[in-house]
């Protein structure tokens, strides 16, 4: 389904997920970030970039992953979002959201 | 996204056995993924769990077990549990699951609160130090009902 994001309009499937990452820019991030009640800083940016990264890579993402990441720990990870961190953040990133159970 | 009605869960682990313990681990760590608050109360053999000389060495049940598709009598023969255990063990791995002491990390550092149970602390005879340093108290079972404080919190005995 189309969904406006800010001035653009965007595909995303029925939980708000960007289905075209090509459609994902700065703007876009910060848009979803907003409904969320997020304010993205550089931190977020980097963890961002992580995520896109190992989306990129095909490797899955964990909470597990996240601890061995060396970007960011668990304690801050939740901090930065709230409300789910992982599910937030791969929203935020325009990838999909991780199927994991852990 | 479609909104959760379910706010808080408190769990509480009364089984020493390492299916159990992941049983609470990962509704536990699924819950804080999903932005519900999450505790675990261990109590009696589900102290194991958080105990730091034998969390490590959680098994799996062997005996009275009937999905481990072998006679209760072999479950009994010395070395079952263990060799149960390690296959367990072996495909956990598999699917990058964190071991027990690593888990009980991310719990704590996702903001689930560990509690020991005060009566079974009591009954094992067991000192603070016996206990991880990640646990967040001793608590009553009255003082874990205290817990339950927010709408839509659901308890949980595992």
């Amino acid at each position: 389904m189309k969904k406006l994001v800010g001035q653009t309009e965007v595909n995303v499937n029925e939980e708000g997920y960007l289905t075209d990452f090509n459609e994902w820019n700065k703007n876009v991030a910060e848009n979803l970030a907003e409904e969320h009640d997020i304010k993205l800083t550089e931190r977020h940016w980097e963890v961002i970039a992580y995520l896109q990264g190992q989306h990129q890579k095909e490797e899955p993402l964990s909470i597990r992953g996240i601890k061995k990441s060396g970007v960011i720990d668990i304690k801050e990870f939740y901090a930065l979002f709230p409300g789910g961190p992982l599910k937030m953040s791969t929203l935020i990133a325009g990838i999909p959201k991780p199927k994991s159970c852990i | 996204m479609n909104e959760t009605k379910v706010k808080k869960m408190l769990f509480i682990l009364s089984k020493g056995s390492i299916e159990n313990a992941y049983a609470a681990f990962v509704m536990a760590n699924g819950a804080r993924m999903e932005g519900i608050e999450a505790e675990i109360f261990f109590t009696f053999f589900g102290l194991e769990a958080v105990q730091k000389k034998k969390l490590e060495h959680l098994k799996v049940a062997t005996v009275g077990n009937p999905a481990m598709h072998i006679p209760t009598m072999l479950g009994g023969l010395p070395g079952m549990e263990a060799l149960a255990t390690n296959m367990m063990k072996k495909e956990m791995e598999k699917l990058d699951l964190p071991t027990v002491s690593e888990f009980l990390e991310i719990l704590s550092d996702s903001g689930c609160k560990l509690w020991g149970c005060k009566l079974a602390v009591d009954m094992f005879h067991l000192k603070e130090e016996d206990l991880i340093d990640e646990l967040d108290g001793i608590l009553t079972i009255g003082d874990f009902y205290a817990r339950a404080n927010a709408e839509g919190t659901h308890l949980l005995f595992i």
